[in-house]
């Protein structure tokens, strides 16, 4: 039966509550199980032979040698990876991107892998296989990609969403196109037009866990994997797919996962760790190393971004358009799609459009990374709405608040809004102590605007009540950052429990039906759908319970409080019945009392963020120091506060390391210069300040406690507040993002001179 | 390979073994002590995620060899609490929501006990710097400061009293 999803407006026991998280003990003991934290009896441990050159032939791979090698038990390359994608081309370029076919398309491109008895053993065999590169000439930059005569990384790619469709390969793979009215007509009006190109640098998720597992896979085609992932219902149909195995026989098990921000949703090195296994007989085990992760796993796209903005005297914005070039890496991905998507969302706009290029280049193929693809077309907006509020003579957050999206609103990306956030995170950030700080000499103060659509997807949850009670709750969506938390209290909400005797379980692949992967903010946004109803599946099912009991018809019984009551007068001398009383009885009036739910949880509601920060620059060195830092979001409703604002103070976090900091630094020869954390320099405890956070809550009309995702938005206005700030503290435009000193040194420098 | 047999104490404990002379303190806590609470992170000193405490100073495991661990007093995250009652700092962090993934909790909690024991009231910049040495990307370090800061006072208060 499905369940209703509207917004009841109902008042709460337990939601919102700061409660402690079940998992706590496990991870401050050192006890919880991450992805290289298990491990089987006669495992081998598998290593990677990757590609040192950014674009190559690969002539030969002759492995005699390392085969000869005592304790070497399996070999792996290309040829090993038979095409069982049946065309699906999305596939095929995820199998080619687990293991080269012919040629390294980047940096870090696997060409072979190698099982052994031990780490030692795996990494002697990688020297004696002896790979025959041709190289090719190769190209890394986004823009250089698309000219003419840059080197083709696909032959087949024709560039989609154009037409006529082109008969010529390209780099462009594809071009997509939003927005609405006639922007010439708006621009003609405006009283003031600007216009800017931005760029910004790579960047990659940082996540402190690299990818792990341990593979198992028979002759007979069924296996397991335990793996740290973000899908592992993904991660199971794809690996299925990608190495012809029946989904029902490889069993997938989520580890606890030490971070991913949209890096562990795709597979790496999973299929090659399985076929491995299958070749060996034995379970292997495939940790990367923090190298591997850099050159080798799914980093945030580089882009290069036009952005123009007319406007009116009266502040009235009258047209705006973006051009958005998003690398994606050796793969087509939908990248500059969602820049193209989400860089005006925050505005009301009668005329807009924004077109998006997707764009190969030999990099690594690039995977989601928070609010993917919103950072950087944010910067290049939020930036020019600062440069024109300027123009105009008006406060920046005013000039905002004038042109914000409000309910009624078409979007640029096509929908119109429900009830939204923007307009009262922009007046949080009015009234808000922040903006009386006094600034001092070399400092500055920005603000930016941030939007992302979050997701629902596939959800299915089962709800078990015990003999005494208590309840073992068990969803598919991973816990990334204290969800298990947020839905133990929904559940004890519902049912109208003790948090406490609620258990939260992370189910694996052959215990529960399909969950999307933990992706789009949807993790408490759906699993939290779905336990509601599952729960109110189990009430239904309480109550059955306590009718027969009672001998009443079960349309007499009411469930409140946590226990069963009966109505009506006839009734008056039945005493209510608690969850404990019928489950004691469970045995002998009908069995084990469960609740279940599968469901689309559509409707996620998009969600919006206003940050504000202030900074200092050293005019010597370049440097740049985050003094304050506030973030005000709309989470609709928030489960528990403390892990709401956990999203947003790290969402902002690895948006100020993205600003400042963070960047791929590739070489003329096309390799990764900074694959470590010392050269990739992500925020220390003593770069940041506090970070102030403020909760909205605008009910999403589409939840029943009016959820809404709150993970992923608060990496997009970072760049652009900060751009903002640095740009107000030194008194010149910064359109280069990170913003590292050399670069700030020099724009200062330029200025001088001109 | 030969191995190096050594004699060390871990959380307390003698403990011995036997591991190859190249191989890190890091690669003997977890695979041979089944020790994983120390986490790897970088293997390369960058993240802070392996910190122990060797003889009563912080380090990166990774860093240290297996074999100089040889009549030292190895402390990892496994010894922080005691008769089965948690220390304050791990209190504090699950009481403040320290934490999202937790990869980076036990770095954090090794690291923030040897700042409290040489330093029971640091100022947040102390604080902020005694632990620049461990990565967190989840939180923004935000709550782990405020932990830190709670243990601190509570271990103050109980020390007094």
């Amino acid at each position: 039966m499905p369940y209703e999803t509207s917004y009841t407006n109902q008042g709460f026991n337990v939601v919102g509550s700061r409660v402690k998280r079940p998992d706590g003990i496990d991870k401050v003991t050192g006890r919880a199980k991450y992805g290289a934290d298990m491990n089987a009896a006669g495992q081998l441990t598998a290593k990677v032979l990757r590609s040192p050159h950014a674009h190559a032939l690969i002539k030969k791979i002759d492995t005699s040698k390392a085969a000869k090698l005592p304790g070497v038990k399996a070999i792996v390359t290309g040829d090993d990876f038979p095409d069982h994608t049946g065309g699906n081309r999305g596939m095929m370029d995820m199998l080619e991107n687990c293991m080269a076919r012919g040629r390294a398309l980047y940096d870090g491109h696997a060409v072979a892998a190698v099982a052994a008895i031990d780490a030692e053993t795996a990494d002697k065999a990688l020297k004696l296989i002896k790979v025959t590169y041709k190289k090719l000439p190769h190209v890394t930059d986004v823009d250089e990609a698309m000219k003419a005569d840059a080197p083709i990384i696909h032959d087949w790619v024709r560039t989609a969403g154009v037409q006529p469709a082109p008969t010529t390969a390209s780099n462009v793979a594809q071009r997509s196109e939003f927005g609405h009215g006639d922007v010439d007509a708006g621009f003609a009006e405006a009283d003031v037009v600007i216009e800017k190109q931005f760029k910004t640098e790579q960047t990659h998720q940082g996540y402190i866990e690299p990818h792990a597992c341990l593979a198992q896979l028979g002759p007979d085609g069924s296996g397991e994997l335990w793996v740290t992932t973000q899908g592992h219902f993904t991660f199971r149909n794809v690996c299925s797919t990608l190495l012809g195995l029946d989904v029902a026989k490889l069993k997938v098990t989520s580890s606890e996962i030490g971070g991913g921000f949209g890096g562990k949703t795709h597979v790496w090195t999973e299929p090659v760790a399985l076929q491995l296994s299958r070749k060996a007989n034995r379970p292997v085990k495939l940790v990367m190393t923090r190298d591997e992760v850099f050159r080798a796993s799914g980093p945030t796209s580089s882009t290069s971004i036009d952005v123009k903005i007319g406007a009116k005297r009266n502040g009235r914005i009258t047209a705006a358009t973006a051009e958005l070039r998003y690398q994606s890496g050796a793969f087509p991905g939908m990248w500059a799609m969602f820049g193209a998507m989400t860089s005006f969302a925050c505005y009301d706009l009668k005329n807009v459009k924004s077109v998006g290029f997707d764009v190969l280049v030999n990099r690594p193929k690039v995977a989601a990374y928070r609010a993917p693809s919103a950072p950087m077309a944010a910067f290049g907006v939020e930036s020019v709405v600062d440069m024109l509020a300027a123009e105009l003579g008006m406060d920046p957050v005013e000039f905002r608040i004038k042109n914000a999206a409000k309910k009624g609103t078409k979007a640029s990306y096509g929908p119109v809004y429900g009830p939204i956030g923007i307009g009262p995170t922009l007046q949080a950030v009015k009234d808000h102590p922040h903006m009386k700080r006094r600034l001092g000499k070399n400092q500055g103060r920005g603000m930016a605007c941030g939007f992302w659509f979050n997701f629902g997807g596939q959800t299915c949850t089962d709800l078990n009540v015990g003999v005494d009670g208590s309840v073992n709750l068990t969803v598919g969506t991973v816990d990334v950052g204290g969800s298990r938390a947020s839905l133990g209290l929904i559940a004890a909400e519902e049912l109208g429990i003790d948090y406490d005797q609620v258990r939260v379980t992370i189910g694996d692949t052959n215990s529960l039906g399909h969950n999307d992967t933990t992706e789009g903010s949807r993790g408490t946004f759906s699993s939290g759908m779905a336990t509601i109803f599952a729960a109110r599946n189990a009430i239904e099912v309480l109550k059955q319970r306590a009718a027969a009991t009672w001998e009443i018809p079960v349309d007499q019984v009411v469930w409140e409080a946590g226990e069963a009551r009966a109505k009506g007068k006839q009734n008056s001398n039945l005493p209510p019945l608690t969850l404990k009383e019928i489950a004691a009885k469970s045995p002998r009036t009908g069995g084990p009392i469960a609740g279940h739910n599968e469901v689309v949880a559509d409707g996620a509601g998009v969600s919006f963020a206003s940050h504000l920060v202030d900074v200092e620059v050293d005019p010597e060195t370049g440097a740049t120091r985050v003094l304050r830092y506030t973030v005000i979001q709309d989470a609709g409703k928030a489960i528990h506060p403390d892990y709401v604002e956990g999203q947003f103070q790290g969402g902002a976090a690895q948006g100020i390391g993205w600003a400042l900091n963070e960047e791929y630094i590739y070489g003329d020869d096309g390799r990764l210069q900074n694959p470590g954390f010392l050269d990739y320099r992500i925020p220390v405890c003593s770069d940041l300040p506090f970070i102030d956070t403020q909760i909205l809550e605008i009910p999403n009309p589409n939840h029943p406690y009016g959820v809404r995702g709150v993970g992923e938005t608060s990496i997009v206005p970072p760049l652009a507040a900060i751009g903002n700030a640095v740009s107000n503290a030194v008194g010149v435009r910064m359109n280069h993002v990170p913003m590292s000193p050399p670069r700030i040194l020099k724009a200062i420098e330029d200025a001088a001179e001109s | 390979m030969s191995g190096v047999t050594v004699s060390t104490t871990v959380n307390g404990d003698a403990v011995q073994f036997v591991c190859p002379p190249s191989e890190s303190l890091m690669d003997v806590l977890r695979n041979r002590l089944n020790l994983t609470g120390v986490k790897e992170g970088c293997g390369t000193g960058d993240c802070g995620a392996c910190s122990i405490t060797l003889d009563g100073r912080l380090v990166c495991s990774c860093l240290v060899l297996g074999a100089e661990a040889e009549g030292r007093q190895v402390e990892t995250v496994e010894g922080l609490s005691e008769n089965g009652k948690l220390h304050p700092l791990q209190e504090q962090f699950i009481e403040k929501a320290a934490l999202q993934c937790g990869i980076c909790t036990p770095g954090f909690l090794v690291a923030a006990k040897a700042l409290l024991e040489r330093n029971p009231n640091p100022t947040e910049e102390e604080i902020r710097y005694a632990l620049a040495g461990n990565l967190c990307r989840c939180t923004g370090y935000d709550k782990i400061v405020r932990a830190v800061q709670s243990a601190a006072k509570i271990m103050r208060r109980s020390r007094k009293a």
